[in-house]
């Protein structure tokens, strides 16, 4: 179980130090510094071992997070802990930086009280934890206001607190995926695969009992062969013709019922009130490639440099692309750089090492080419340039999987609203994860 | 850096490093410093030309990036034009980037080769310094090939400036360390000697460093400068603090020129000349008496420049070792130091005082601080210290105190630093043994000492113990007790199990008249802590069981249920096993005659020096030399020999050491003893039926010696063959294959085939071991006149052989003429660094040339008559000293190679054999006849062939066949 857990700061000085177990000293907070903020080669493993205690880090922005143990410990839920940990951060007070930190210390120790239990990870939803642990300063409740919240951190359903009441209700539904791809000079995927979200937020009243669909392979597959009927009271129309896809994993949100979901495969749970990401997955096969890259690049002599990429668009011309970044890498030889480019803004960026060319937006099935010379200062250095991939950043209106959300039906047996007066709104968001292709 | 200060500060750098200090992470620097990599490669893009301010401002810049740990590739060019700036500044950034980013490419070095040269020969001071400075940071080999002959010239030139001297003595020194064939002196050594004679000091503080380095070298060439060294140190040594102003330091007149003119002297044996050595003397003298004067200043660099000098003077003093009122001064000097507060002075003070313990002037000086030191062992908080303290007492011992110290160590042990205990160990056992006049001392305290630290007694010590005890035949009974007592504590270390078993089982009768301490309780009490013990420990305890049956008839029963219950016959340990089944087929089996034969007393080990003074050279390893020396000398003066030269003497008598596997009681299991046989099945026989049990013991005891002979036969020379070769020779007379030759490390298989006067053997050498032996070879030699008598001819063998691998060897032998010795073979290799060197006779003999003859009876006896000359007949009439059975020896003629006639002689007992003996020069014929005679025990061994060397030798090998 989690000893203790530090935050730092960049010069590795501490900000925030809880110990939960007494196999945890003082001296682990300088360890720590010593052998990972400060260590002479940069610490690339996020699990760290010293002195027969294990460090589990993560870092955001320019604060290091660590969790402590001696004991051996699940590294997996170490790290969901404080992923967790830093979404409790952000809902609580924004962007995780040291003044933040700074500033909230006082909330940050109370957080900690209530997440980790003798270093055993305990609810960590924000949502209930907004109703107990409050930035206002104590607020008298009243009896019952403590006894609900009593029973409902200590009851069954612990994310969502009943007696909830809203005039309209409503339901919004986001599917985030970030593509991934490793391509060729010649245009072979080398590697390609989608993580995805379904991120929901919900303003029902009650505790309504949800069901939510996807075109996932498996229940398709085996509605087809049964000819179940629910099939079209779920429909919402929109892609009818659209084929199915295959889901390598996923996870759920801990309010979804997983023996429902192991049993028959339908994902049915009661919501925590506002918003959840209700499910997390991947998929490898048939990937739809927003983008293709095609890259030349010719060597002239040995000072100088000819680089040409172009882009194409691979989507219904209909849609649009947004915030679309090309980085071509240059050589570490470089002294000068001249870019033409028909569409967008290139410009080369010393600092990174890299001709950076941003484009606004761009419709479906276009094409769009960069060309630049570059020009090298001769070394004697022998070593030859290892010609890193060309990386790409855009974002796309529809899911790169393929997924489409079939329904979400709620019920809520004791109120009388049904699932035709919900108002919901589904929104696809595609988006590049490291998008590389070898030049 | 103190090119900012000059006004032309670089402002652009002052900004880029602030940039670089005030960046919040990693990432951020990385981007400032490619930016800034970026923009300097556009500035030195080759079409602009910079000039010098901004060159020396972007090579800084790079300098400065290099230095932040990440790689610079370019610059360098940029780097060189400015070592042609005539700015000092400029030329100073220059040479900097360059003794840091040194780059091997050819056309550079050359570059700025021709910009150093070019500083060298300017008559500007601070242009050559510069250039010295970078000749000495870089230091590599193509500088010194470049300038090795150039500087001496600027060192001893006259018009050269001080400050250039100085730079010039070091950076000679730097080459000259680094190359030290490329620095040729020849003809400038008188002149760089001379430089002791230098007005300035920096200029002779400089060059000693260099003369003490040179002449360390080739001491003879400098011989000239211990006279200079000398009233160079008298000078200072006399001159009053005020007299040398910038080289006076807290009121201490040049103290590191002192101590590097004492460093120097030390170099040299003592001056021969009296003036100069009156001198020196007087110097030491002052020296001495300066460390009397109350302190000038309370300041510690004061003390710390006087004491350095003090304990600089000392150590030549100890050097010198000639001036017994200076060693006794010395040391009352150091005595003082022993109960001084500065923990460092002390134990600088105990240090000195090893060395100094050593000196016969001395010893007896030193000795008068025994009290100090042993409070010092008791009382120290530094570990350092008291094992220095510890260091100091071992070297004081000598027979009038031995007792005293031994005890005090003794009682230090038990609550000694754990790193330092297995020392401890090793010294008081050495002194223990060195100076015990009374041996029943000497057993107390080793036995006190494998019970106060148990652990930490290592083998050698445990065995050194049972060697005296043997050896002595006054200590044994009181040995006995004292272990018997000993033992029973309830709880003992295993090293004294093994003491009390080895002790018991040997000498167990001579406390058996006590009823306290009778057979029964002897043996039940070592019994009792049988269970306890590692696999080893137990094998020797069965040994020693074994031993009690002999020495105890009453115990047999008792000890026979022991060796019969499942844990020791079944046991899973093969050794264990097989003693145990062993041991209860000997005791059941043989005559109380014969186990009094095979379990006699140890007889006493050869004298020879203490094994545990080699382990504890070796522990202190290479950088104690002085303390080794010290051993020495030590040695020298206790034993009256007074050669130093004794340790290759000691190294040689350590060799002589039983191996620690050696089993002492020389009942190692029967595995070596059979080494011939290669089944295991077999072993049994072979041990009863060919060597007997009565051999058993002697042969096994051989082979305890020569598994250990191989290892320490250090020299390049091929090692005499083993004493055991002859044996080894007659087992393979009737035989063609088996194990040649066994140790730990080595098996060497051998199988052979011989036709007519041809043979051929196979030689498998076995790596028992799992790191691989390198440079191995074999050479099959010839000695004397068999040079012409055999041509054998060999194939090499592979250099490496992999662990636990085994390698062949064929060799082809060809018989010219009869012969009588057995070629040799010698194996050379190297085991873990240690050369072992192996020599063996190659089981090659007459009879093996044998061709076998059938004929008739009448036929026989013809030619029997024929051959009736006196020399063509060999007899031999021997006991028998294996069993006479008929088929077994039916089995031996006929692997001797020739025909067994049957049905010639007409005493059916007889046997009767015929062959033809093929060499290239002749072909001889043989006949034999044995004769045994059962009642007798006895045979008869006649041989007629037409030669008689050859009828003599094969009557001789066959006669150790019987």
């Amino acid at each position: 179980m989690i000893g203790g857990l530090f935050i730092y700061n960049h010069k590795g000085e501490v900000l925030i130090s809880r110990v939960y177990r007494d196999d945890i000293g003082r001296n682990a907070v300088d360890a720590f510094r010593v052998n990972v903020i400060h260590a002479r080669q940069q610490v690339r493993s996020p699990v760290t071992n010293i002195a027969r205690t294990s460090f589990f880090h993560v870092k955001r922005s320019n604060i290091w997070l660590a969790a402590v143990t001696k004991q051996n410990v699940n590294a997996a839920m170490v790290f969901e802990f404080l992923y967790k940990m830093c979404d409790v951060m952000t809902a609580y007070f924004g962007k995780i930086s040291e003044e933040n930190i700074k500033n909230n210390f006082v909330l940050i120790y109370e957080l900690l009280d209530e997440i980790l239990d003798f270093g055993y990870p305990q609810n960590s939803e924000t949502g209930a934890l907004k109703t107990f642990i409050t930035q206002t300063g104590i607020k008298s409740q009243s009896k019952e206001e403590q006894s609900q919240i009593t029973s409902q951190v200590t009851g069954q359903i612990g994310w969502r607190r009943e007696g909830i009441k809203y005039r309209r209700n409503e339901l919004f539904l986001d599917v985030l995926e970030s593509v991934n791809l490793l391509m060729s000079p010649q245009g072979q995927v080398l590697s390609a695969h989608v993580s995805g979200r379904v991120v929901m937020k919900s303003y029902l009243s009650g505790m309504p009992e949800c069901k939510f669909g996807m075109n996932d392979k498996i229940v398709i597959d085996k509605q087809g062969k049964g000819g179940a009927s629910e099939e079209a009271a779920g429909k919402s129309g929109g892609g009818g013709g659209k084929q199915s896809i295959a889901i390598d994993d996923c996870t759920f949100h801990q309010c979804v019922r997983l023996s429902k979901f192991d049993a028959e495969r339908s994902i049915s749970f009661i919501p925590p009130d506002g918003e959840c990401e209700l499910m997390r997955y991947r998929t490898t096969k048939d990937i739809i490639l927003p983008f293709r890259v095609i890259p030349l690049v010719r060597e002239v002599g040995r000072t100088k440099l000819e680089v040409k990429v172009v882009i194409k668009s691979n989507f219904k011309p209909s849609l649009l692309a947004q915030k679309i970044e090309v980085r071509i890498p240059t050589p570490l030889n470089t002294s000068g750089v001249q870019v033409i480019c028909m569409k967008g803004k290139a410009k080369y960026k010393a600092s990174e090492n890299a001709i950076v060319w941003k484009i606004k937006r761009m419709a479906g099935m276009k094409e769009s080419q960069i060309s630049a010379e570059i020009e090298l200062l001769p070394t004697n250095d022998k070593k030859k340039w290892a010609r890193p991939p060309i990386s790409m950043n855009f974002e796309v209106p529809f899911a790169p999987s393929g997924l489409k959300v079939r329904y979400l039906k709620v019920f809520e047996p004791k109120l009388n609203y049904s699932d035709h007066d919900v108002i919901k709104w589904v929104r696809y968001i595609g988006r590049s994860g490291i998008y590389e292709t070898r030049c | 850096m103190p090119a900012v200060s000059k006004g032309d500060g670089m402002r652009g750098l002052a900004v880029f490093i602030s940039d670089i200090r005030n960046c919040k992470s990693k990432e951020a620097e990385i981007k400032r410093i490619n930016k800034e990599l970026a923009n300097i490669r556009s500035k030195f893009k080759g079409d602009k030309a910079l000039d010098g301010y901004s060159k020396k401002k972007y090579v800084c810049k790079l300098l400065f990036i290099f230095l932040l740990g990440h790689d610079i590739d370019f610059g360098h060019m940029e780097a060189v034009n400015l070592l042609s700036s005539n700015k000092y500044t400029e030329k100073q950034i220059g040479y900097l980037f360059i003794s840091v980013l040194v780059n091997s490419n050819s056309e550079l070095i050359r570059l700025i080769n021709n910009a150093i040269k070019n500083d060298l020969s300017s008559r500007n001071p601070t242009f050559m310094c510069l250039a010295l400075h970078c000749i000495a940071n870089v230091g590599s080999r193509e500088m010194a090939e470049a300038f090795a002959g150039e500087i001496p010239r600027i060192l001893v030139a006259g018009d050269t400036m001080d400050s250039v001297k100085q730079s010039a003595a070091l950076c000679l020194l730097r080459l000259y360390k680094a190359s030290p064939d490329l620095v040729l002196m020849g003809e400038w050594t008188s002149r760089v000697v001379h430089l002791l004679n230098d007005q300035h000091m920096g200029v002779v503080t400089a060059a000693i460093s260099l003369i003490t380095c040179l002449s360390s070298k080739n001491p003879d060439e400098f011989k000239t400068c211990v006279s200079l060294a000398v009233s160079r140190l008298s000078r200072i040594v006399s001159s009053a603090s005020t007299d040398l102003q910038d080289y006076t330091y807290y009121f201490v007149p040049a103290p590191w020129l002192s101590c590097k003119l004492l460093r120097l002297l030390q170099c040299y044996p003592p001056p021969e000349d009296g003036a100069v050595k009156g001198r020196l003397v007087e110097c030491l003298e002052t020296i001495l008496n300066k460390a009397q004067e109350p302190p000038k200043s309370k300041k510690v660099q004061h003390s710390n420049a006087k004491n350095a000098i003090l304990f600089e003077a000392i150590s030549l003093i100890i050097h010198y070792d000639s001036e017994p009122n200076l060693l006794v001064r010395a040391c009352n000097q150091l005595g003082q130091f022993l109960q001084h507060r500065e923990t460092n002075l002390r134990y600088l003070a105990l240090e000195s005082m090893c060395t100094l313990a050593s000196s016969e002037f001395s010893h007896e000086a030193v000795k008068t601080h025994i009290e100090t030191v042993i409070n010092a062992l008791k009382t120290e908080r530094d570990v350092s210290v008291r094992q220095r303290a510890a260091d100091l007492l071992y070297a004081m011992c000598d027979r009038s105190n031995a007792k005293q110290i031994v005890a005090e160590m003794l009682s230090y042990l038990e609550t000694a630093d754990y790193s330092i205990r297995e020392e401890m160990v090793l010294k008081v056992a050495i002194l223990a043994e060195k100076y015990a006049v009374d041996y029943s001392w000497y057993v107390d305290t080793i036995l006190n000492l494998i019970r106060i630290a148990g652990d930490y007694v290592s083998e050698e010590v445990w065995y050194r113990v049972i060697q005296i005890v043997i050896n002595r035949d006054d200590v044994q009974g009181y040995a006995a007790k004292t272990v018997f007592e000993a033992l029973q504590a309830p709880a003992c270390h295993e090293n004294m199990v093994k003491v009390g078993g080895y002790i018991l089982g040997e000498f167990g009768n001579l406390i058996a008249g006590d009823p306290r301490s009778s057979p029964l309780v002897q043996f039940n009490l070592l019994h009792s802590k049988f269970h306890l013990c590692s696999v080893p420990t137990r094998a020797l305890l069965l040994s020693a069981y074994i031993k009690f049956i002999n020495l105890f008839p009453e115990t047999k029963a008792t000890i026979q249920e022991v060796l019969r219950s499942d844990s020791q016959i079944r046991n899973s340990d093969v050794e264990l096993q097989q003693r145990a089944v062993e041991y209860l087929k000997l005791s059941s089996i043989a005559s109380t005659d014969v186990l009094a034969t095979v379990l006699e007393e140890m007889p006493p080990f050869p004298e020879r020096e203490s094994s545990i003074l080699a382990k504890l050279k070796k522990k202190k390893g290479p950088g104690a030399v002085s303390v080794e020396l010290e051993d020495g000398k030590e040695r020298g003066e206790l034993n009256g020999g007074g050669d130093r030269g004794g340790e290759a003497a000691i190294a040689a008598s350590n060799a002589s050491t039983p191996s620690p596997s050696a089993d002492l009681l020389g009942l190692r299991s029967a595995a070596p003893v059979s080494g011939a046989a290669p089944s295991a099945g077999s072993l049994l026989v072979d041990v009863f039926s060919e060597a007997g049990p009565a051999a058993s013991s002697a042969g096994v005891n051989d082979d305890g010696f020569l598994s250990s002979a191989p290892p320490s036969a250090a020299s390049e020379d091929p090692a005499p063959p083993l004493p055991e070769s002859d044996e080894l020779l007659n087992k393979f007379v009737c035989k063609n294959n088996g194990v040649l030759f066994e140790n730990q490390l080595l098996q060497i298989g051998i199988k052979s085939e011989y036709r007519q006067n041809l043979g051929r053997m196979y030689l498998f050498y076995g790596n028992k071991t799992s790191v691989q032996f390198v440079s191995f070879s074999t050479t099959v030699s010839c000695p004397g006149e068999l040079q012409s008598q055999l041509n054998v001819q060999t194939k090499t063998v592979e250099p490496l052989v992999e662990g636990g691998a085994q390698v062949q060897q064929v060799i082809n032998i060809e018989c010219l003429t009869d012969f009588i010795d057995a070629p040799l073979l010698n194996i050379k290799f190297r085991y873990g660094g240690a050369l072992q060197n192996i020599s063996l006779k190659l089981p090659v003999t007459i009879n093996k040339f044998f061709q076998p003859t059938e004929m008739a009876a009448a036929d026989f006896f013809q030619r029997w008559k024929q051959l009736s000359q006196p020399q063509q007949e060999a007899q031999k009439i021997f006991k028998a000293s294996h069993g006479m059975d008929t088929e077994v020896l039916k089995a031996k003629l006929l692997g001797l190679g020739t025909a067994l006639l049957e049905n010639v002689d007409p005493n059916p007992e007889n046997y009767v054999c015929a062959g033809v003996i093929q060499t290239k020069a002749q072909q001889v014929g043989c006949l034999l006849r044995l004769e045994p005679n059962a009642q007798a025990q006895m045979y008869r061994l006649t041989l007629r062939s037409s030669k008689d060397t050859v009828s003599q030798r094969v009557c001789d090998l066959l006669a150790e066949q019987f």
